[in-house]
């Protein structure tokens, strides 16, 4: 089977500065990879690339699919109502009833005609999720998507995303520096460093998980990170 | 306890400005009202000159003879049609400039450093300079207008597209936007409030520079009226002319507001 995502020998540098240093990645169709690593690791780069964002690199980075992104921040344009932000994602001026459904899938019914500005940042995220999905992509890119949400809307934002994946199984590339998010969402987690991924973990749980039930892998996760969370305890 | 004091205290707090508000307008009035009524007074006894300035009701009186008998009407067609012509040319200059050196780099590079020397010269210095290149026709009057124009249309249509969030240019492209696309979509939305600033400096330099083009050697129009009311001492009717250039500027800034009304709906406010 084609892959989603192959990624070889990539390298980044800016300037003097080497981001990514050699990458080599494939992600399956339907797969769900979270990128794991602290501020600077190369992670959102490596999703920029993919989303060619970025097209200045050495090696390659094939997406053959379609593409969508969800940045940290919604990026929606304010001076289009909710609806036409989704249908933006269509690629043509009309389009209602799909972006009605797309709102209805991530439970904003009732404020298609809102403007981006009167809505919460939960409110906006989920508004951005739907104008990623409209396109029916093959492989979804999530850059933080939760980054700047309240630990309440985050747990919100987990099932919906977990939720939406299941129902149109997209290949999902999720950078996170949350690693019990990436234990309750990702089929593998990708431990970056220094633009290296040093380590990779399996996530073979149950789904949907629970906290508990990702505690013993979370401590071997961090280990990776270089955080000792029996030492820390 | 401490919480209900709490709740009484906050109440109040948000009630009173708009009663205040509503209590305060009309009181607004009592001071312009008393200041008009004392210029009546000093008219009427004496204490100030019709020759310095005629008296409120003298200049109503004055302001309906010239409604009547159209001279107010003609000079009104003269003086807007200027404004409308300079403002075209300056418009489309302004917005034509802005656009090359707000959206290509190459027009940044050549276009900006001209326009911005050019903008520290004020403009309404350029009479001379204006008479003996196009005489002292309608020209000079549709040039000074459409320079008062030009640059403030130019500066904040150019820092309006500057302005433009790149992050959102960036959610387009992985949309599959093209350059085009993108420009229509997002970049020139993004310029529309500071532009719709710049429209309203642009329409407050529009009547100054008509003000100032029609003192000099005017033969029709609001300032000619004025400035032949000068020679005959009839202060009534200088007064009356202040009166409209105010009410235009008024009017046109009136219109620019309502139409950031209505486009800007989706700020927040």
């Amino acid at each position: 089977m084609a892959k989603a995502v192959s990624v070889r020998g990539l390298t980044k540098a800016f300037g003097a500065r080497t981001v990514l240093d050699g990458i080599d990645l494939e992600v399956q169709p339907g797969e769900f990879v979270a990128l794991l690593g602290r501020s600077g690791c190369g992670k959102s780069t490596l999703l920029r690339i993919l989303a060619g964002l970025d097209r200045d690199v050495e090696g390659t980075a094939e997406v053959p699919g379609t593409v969508s992104i969800a940045f940290q921040q919604p990026r929606l344009l304010p001076w289009r109502k909710v609806w036409k932000n989704i249908s933006l994602g269509l690629h043509k001026p009309d389009g209602r009833e799909v972006a009605l459904k797309a709102l209805e899938e991530v439970r904003l019914t009732g404020h298609a005609d809102a403007w981006p500005l009167t809505l919460s940042g939960g409110e906006a995220q989920r508004v951005s999720l739907a104008r990623a999905l409209v396109r029916e992509p093959d492989v979804l890119l999530l850059d933080e998507p939760f980054g700047a949400l309240d630990a309440l809307t985050r747990l919100a934002m987990h099932h919906l995303v977990e939720d939406l994946w299941a129902r149109h199984k997209p290949a999902v590339l999720l950078v996170t520096h949350d690693v019990d998010e990436a234990l309750l969402l990702a089929d593998r987690i990708l431990v970056l460093d220094e633009g290296r991924i040093v380590a990779t973990h399996h996530v073979d749980l149950p789904r949907p998980r629970r906290r508990a039930s990702v505690v013993e892998q979370r401590t071997r996760v961090l280990a990776d990170l270089g955080v000792d969370v029996e030492e820390a305890a | 306890m401490t919480l209900s004091i709490a709740g009484v205290v906050a109440r109040p707090k948000s009630a009173p400005p708009q009663q205040a508000r509503k209590l305060k307008l009309p009181l607004r009035w009592i001071s312009p009202i008393a200041l008009v009524l004392l210029w009546q007074l000093a008219s009427s006894t004496g204490v100030l000159s019709p020759d310095k300035l005629a008296s409120p009701v003298t200049i109503a009186e004055s302001a309906g003879e010239l409604i009547a008998d159209g001279q107010l009407g003609e000079a009104f067609a003269v003086s807007i049609t200027r404004v409308f012509f300079g403002f075209l040319i300056g418009g489309l200059a302004g917005v034509v400039l802005g656009l090359a050196s707000g959206l290509s780099r190459w027009g940044e590079t050549l276009l900006d450093p001209p326009v911005q020397m050019l903008r520290t010269l004020p403009h309404l210095g350029l009479i001379p300079l204006f008479i003996l290149w196009f005489g002292i026709g309608e020209e000079p009057k549709l040039a000074l207008v459409a320079a008062g124009v030009a640059f403030p249309l130019y500066l904040n249509l150019h820092a309006g597209i500057r302005q433009t969030d790149p992050g959102l240019v960036e959610a387009a492209k992985v949309l599959g936007y093209s350059r085009f696309e993108r420009i229509v979509h997002v970049v020139l939305p993004s310029a529309v409030p500071q532009t719709l600033v710049g429209l309203r400096i642009a329409f407050g330099t529009a009547w100054l520079s008509l003000i100032v083009a029609e003192q000099v050697n005017a033969d029709a129009g609001l300032g000619f009226l004025i400035n032949n009311a000068r020679e005959f001492l009839r202060t009534d009717v200088v007064v009356v002319g202040l009166v409209v250039y105010a009410l235009l500027g008024l009017t046109t800034d009136a219109l620019v507001r309502l139409m950031e009304r209505r486009v800007l709906r989706w700020q927040k406010r």
